[in-house]
């Protein structure tokens, strides 16, 4: 099998085969297993994909076939879809941790032939619910751990199959030609993967993407962040999800970088410390709980220590970002981080398996600012990126130096990026979806007919050019004014107080915005401990009148915040109140993935939302609750409203810029 | 230090056919009886469980098995080979391993470490190697190191590997514990209360390890328990015990149904 330079490389499986010719020492992933990282180089790994497309065939597998992919991140997985690329069969990657019914409506909706799973959790769920998976022929297993006594009439090993494609690489030339026909024959407008959504808003949707497509958005971001084959990335984030696929997988076989397994969910901070790697991704919790974590740890260490941490995190305050930006910088003051450099943060981005990285993301939701920051000003280069499954992830993307937390940046390079009159954001990029699979008219309802992608989100462009997303675009409203009354928006920036763990935000087609606020418990029980504040219950710490002033003082801060920005100056907070108890999904306030549920809560609080408009300064209202047994209460309790201080702005409200 | 020689045993003794016998033992403290003639038997393959109410002398009765404590009557037969007074050492390098109804580890050790010491009955190069690391000694560190990856791997605790036990949640100490007795390579394996304390995850998490102990590795079990729920799911025999005396023996579903174990549990007139 000989790899034809000239050839177009338009699929992953010719890539595969070019990373082989080019660098087949090179390592193309690593696993650790017993303790001890497992290599296998790009030539390693060509072979082994290769014995196993053989192995797959021998199976029956097809072009067009689909297949499942089930488990968490490692070799023989990626191999999975690699070798299923090769037969020209389309990969269908699944959340590991869907219960069995989710993964049952995945694998019968992507009428999936075959299975290649990680273990035995896996294989128990399909075979659950085999009944309603008529299609599904083989199970494929990786780690046969408690399956030996299972009946293998449709259960097989990975290590069999590959082995069983290594005798036919080596006796039966007929059906090595029919592989690299395959391979050969593969286009780019072939569907490469198809990537189900998270469905968070209904049933999950298959995401088709072409092969083309993915290689064309992934060159174009390896050579964006410069990315080459001496790069290391972990893979710890859901194969099913699109940030590992491309991240990992796409940009992998792009660049010829390496991609390494963790041993297991748990140990990839400490195995990504070990490997050093070099490109990172992470949503922002990831960030934040690494922050939490070391700010305690922190509180324990001896006090020389933690003087010169936070004499040393005040100086990266002041100087970390400017310098890491390239801007000027006082010598003085460029010794003095030095000097922190080799005293805390060197030693800090160690234990962080920080020390090596190059470029990180975040992307998902919105970031502190705060966190944002402080990551940045420890000397690492945090970038954020704006992407969905249906763009095959990026749409906007900060380069280096151009970076700022409230933003996503500019478009990526070859991306298209249109502002609907609405304000919702609409895109085109080279790696944006065939389609919905099955589902034709949910794709005639996200394409346009000028063919931009809708996002769903709203936002608009700064005057630097970068995008700044705002609100689901459905969640976006206006007062009676007409003025832009974004809740989400409003929600984060409360919510980036530490005392403030949920805000539901009101105003549509209002005369002005008020909120709901959940205090914290931790955090402000923790501020009443040090400050002699006594308190009984969640309600009497909530209703007290200190708290009051702590809340009426972040909301003051967030209107000033946002009487700079002209488009949201018209939606400052009038009027708030504290919520006597935490919402709960328990109760149905919130969803299961914590989301507010803002129109339940205006209908179960009715009462209160009346008083934030009336003027009234207290209010009475009671409500029902389902305590931790599953038994059911209800509270009462008289609720204060308060005025918040708002910021005068002299701008007449006006409509969304359009921008370009 | 190897009192018996390994070719005194039985090597072939087949699933279901009998690995340890009691006849007939009764143990004193003075003049406290802990147990009283007591006869029962433990089928190579099996989960034993031995249960009674508090005092009643499951304790004892492991203490017994495992070579603690000398009987004063009766016998014990282990692999068709009747004894009278054992050591726990020699117990040990006859293939019987055991956890503590408390934890008994060294906590300041890492978990790794931990189930290493599990393996020190295997070491077979000389101390002085061990002293310098170095030859005969690493090859066969290497080695015993590699079964203990397996363990780890086995019982899902590769996270806490290099993580002194002392800072682990009880739960996972309590694995750490099952990892350094699995790491002796036990024939039967003693567990005294290994759910004591652990919350319903913990305990669903242990059932399946255990289970998967008796499958992979094809060692027998013994284990006192008072979680009903997990006794009746896992074993399949029960022995119980009541005042240091045997009050029924069967399968699970014959015990429930006897009226002096219920009587025993429930408590009765008297």
């Amino acid at each position: 099998m000989t790899a034809d330079a000239t050839a177009e490389l338009d699929t992953f499986p010719k890539l595969l085969l070019r990373n082989e010719a080019v660098r087949p020492h090179r390592p193309a992933m690593r696993h650790k297993d017993l303790g001890i990282w497992r290599e296998w180089s790009w030539g390693d790994v060509a072979r082994q994909v290769r014995c196993y497309a053989l192995g797959l065939m021998a199976h029956g597998l097809q072009r067009g076939d689909k297949v499942a992919i089930i488990g968490t991140n490692r070799p023989r997985l990626y191999w999975s879809i690699m070798a299923a690329q090769s037969v020209g069969a389309i990969p269908v990657p699944v959340y590991s941790d869907a219960v069995a019914d989710e993964m049952a409506y995945v694998l019968d909706h992507a009428e999936v032939r075959f299975a290649c799973v990680q273990d035995q959790e896996q294989v128990d769920k399909i075979l659950g619910v085999a009944d309603r998976l008529p299609k599904i022929e083989i199970v494929f297993y990786d780690e046969p751990r408690g399956l030996r006594d299972y009946d293998h009439s449709r259960l097989q090993a990975i290590d069999a199959v590959i082995a069983q494609g290594e005798g036919l690489l080596l006796g039966d030339p007929a059906a090595v030609k029919r592989l690299d026909d395959a391979i050969a024959s593969g286009k780019g407008s072939d569907t490469s993967v198809i990537l189900y959504t998270s469905g968070t808003t209904g049933r999950s949707k298959g995401v088709m993407l072409s092969a083309g497509g993915c290689v064309k958005a992934a060159t174009d971001t390896v050579e964006f962040d410069r990315l080459t084959d001496r790069d290391n990335v972990i893979a710890y984030l859901p194969l099913a999800w699109v940030g590992d696929h491309y991240l990992n997988y796409a940009q992998a076989l792009v660049a010829g970088f390496t991609i390494n397994c963790p041993e297991s969910p748990e140990t990839a901070v400490e195995d990504r410390r070990e490997i050093g790697t070099t490109f990172a991704f992470a949503p922002p919790r990831v960030y934040e709980s690494m922050l939490t974590r070391i700010m305690i740890r922190m509180e324990d260490a001896g006090w020389l220590k933690r003087k010169m941490f936070h004499y040393y995190l005040g100086v990266a305050k002041k100087w970390g970002e400017k310098i890491l930006d390239g801007k000027p910088v006082p010598l003085a003051a460029r010794l003095n981080y030095a000097l922190g450099e080799v005293l805390v943060y060197g030693p800090l981005k160690n234990v962080l398996g920080m020390t090596t990285i190059r470029i990180a993301y975040t992307a998902g939701e919105a970031i502190g600012p705060e966190l944002f920051s402080f990551y940045r000003s420890i000397g690492l280069n945090l970038k954020q990126l704006y992407g969905q499954t249906e763009a095959f992830l990026y749409v906007t993307v900060q380069s280096d130096g151009g970076v700022r937390a409230d933003c996503v940046g500019p478009a990526t390079p070859n991306v298209e990026i249109r502002i609907d009159e609405n304000g919702e954001v609409l895109y085109k990029s080279p790696g944006q979806f065939i389609g919905y699979f099955k589902e034709p008219e949910k794709t005639a309802e996200t394409i346009t007919e000028d063919g931009y992608v809708r996002t769903g989100d709203a936002g608009f462009f700064e005057k630097d050019g970068q995008l700044r997303i705002i609100d689901r675009a459905k969640d976006v409203g206006k007062l009676r004014s007409g003025a832009l009354f974004a809740p989400k928006y409003l929600e984060n920036k409360l919510k980036f107080f530490p005392n403030i763990r949920e805000v539901v935000a009101f105003g549509q087609g209002e005369e002005f915005v008020t909120c709901f606020i959940n205090i914290d418990l931790t955090a402000v029980g923790n501020w009443a401990e040090r400050n002699n504040v006594s308190y009984g219950s969640y309600q009497e710490l909530a209703g007290h009148p200190q708290v009051y002033d702590i809340i009426a003082g972040h909301v003051a801060e967030v209107n000033r915040q946002l009487s700079e920005e002209p488009m949201m100056a018209h939606a400052q907070i009038r009027r708030f109140l504290v919520l006597h108890k935490e919402l709960d999904a328990d109760d149905g306030e919130l969803t299961r993935t914590q989301k507010v549920r803002r129109s339940f809560i205006a209908d179960r609080y009715g009462p209160l939302v009346t008083a934030l408009y009336d003027g009234s300064t207290e209010a009475d209202i009671s409500t029902e609750v389902t305590f931790e047994d599953g038994r059911k209460g209800v509270i009462s309790a008289r609720v204060r409203v308060a005025d918040a201080q708002v910021v005068p702005v002299s701008v007449p409200a006006s409509q969304p810029a359009r921008a370009a | 230090m190897n009192a018996m020689n390994q070719s005194e045993f039985r090597q072939d003794i087949a699933p279901g056919e009998t690995l340890l016998a009691v006849d007939n033992v009764t143990l004193r403290f003075g003049g406290v009886k802990a147990i009283t003639d007591v006869s029962f038997d433990i089928r190579k393959g099996e989960v034993r469980a031995i249960i009674g109410p508090n005092g009643a002398g499951k304790t004892s009765m492991l203490n017994v098995i495992n070579g603690f404590y000398h009987p004063q009557e009766g016998r014990i037969t282990y692999r068709g080979q009747t004894r009278s007074k054992m050591r726990p050492h020699v117990a040990a390098s006859q293939g019987i391993a055991r956890t503590f109804q408390n934890v008994a580890l060294f906590k300041g050790m890492t978990t790794l470490d931990n189930i290493m010491v599990g393996r020190t009955l295997k070491m077979r190069t000389p101390f002085f190697w061990h002293l310098f690391r170095h030859g005969p000694a690493m090859r066969e560190e290497i080695e015993h190191r590699k079964f203990v990856e397996e363990i780890i791997d086995f019982l899902e605790i590769e996270h806490i590997r290099k993580v002194p036990v002392g800072k682990l949640p009880y739960g996972l100490q309590k694995r750490v514990e099952l990892g350094r007795a699995l790491a002796m390579q036990p024939e039967l394996l003693l567990l005294d209360e290994p759910m004591a304390g652990m919350n319903l995850e913990e305990k669903e998490d242990m059932c399946r390890f255990i289970l998967d102990t008796k499958d992979q590795y094809g060692t027998t079990i013994a284990l006192i328990e008072h979680d009903m729920g997990v006794v009746m799911d896992l074993s399949d025999r029960v022995v119980v015990l009541e005042y240091g005396q045997k009050i029924a023996d069967g399968t699970p579903d014959e015990v429930k149904k006897n009226q002096k174990v219920i009587d025993a549990y429930l408590g009765v007139a008297h």
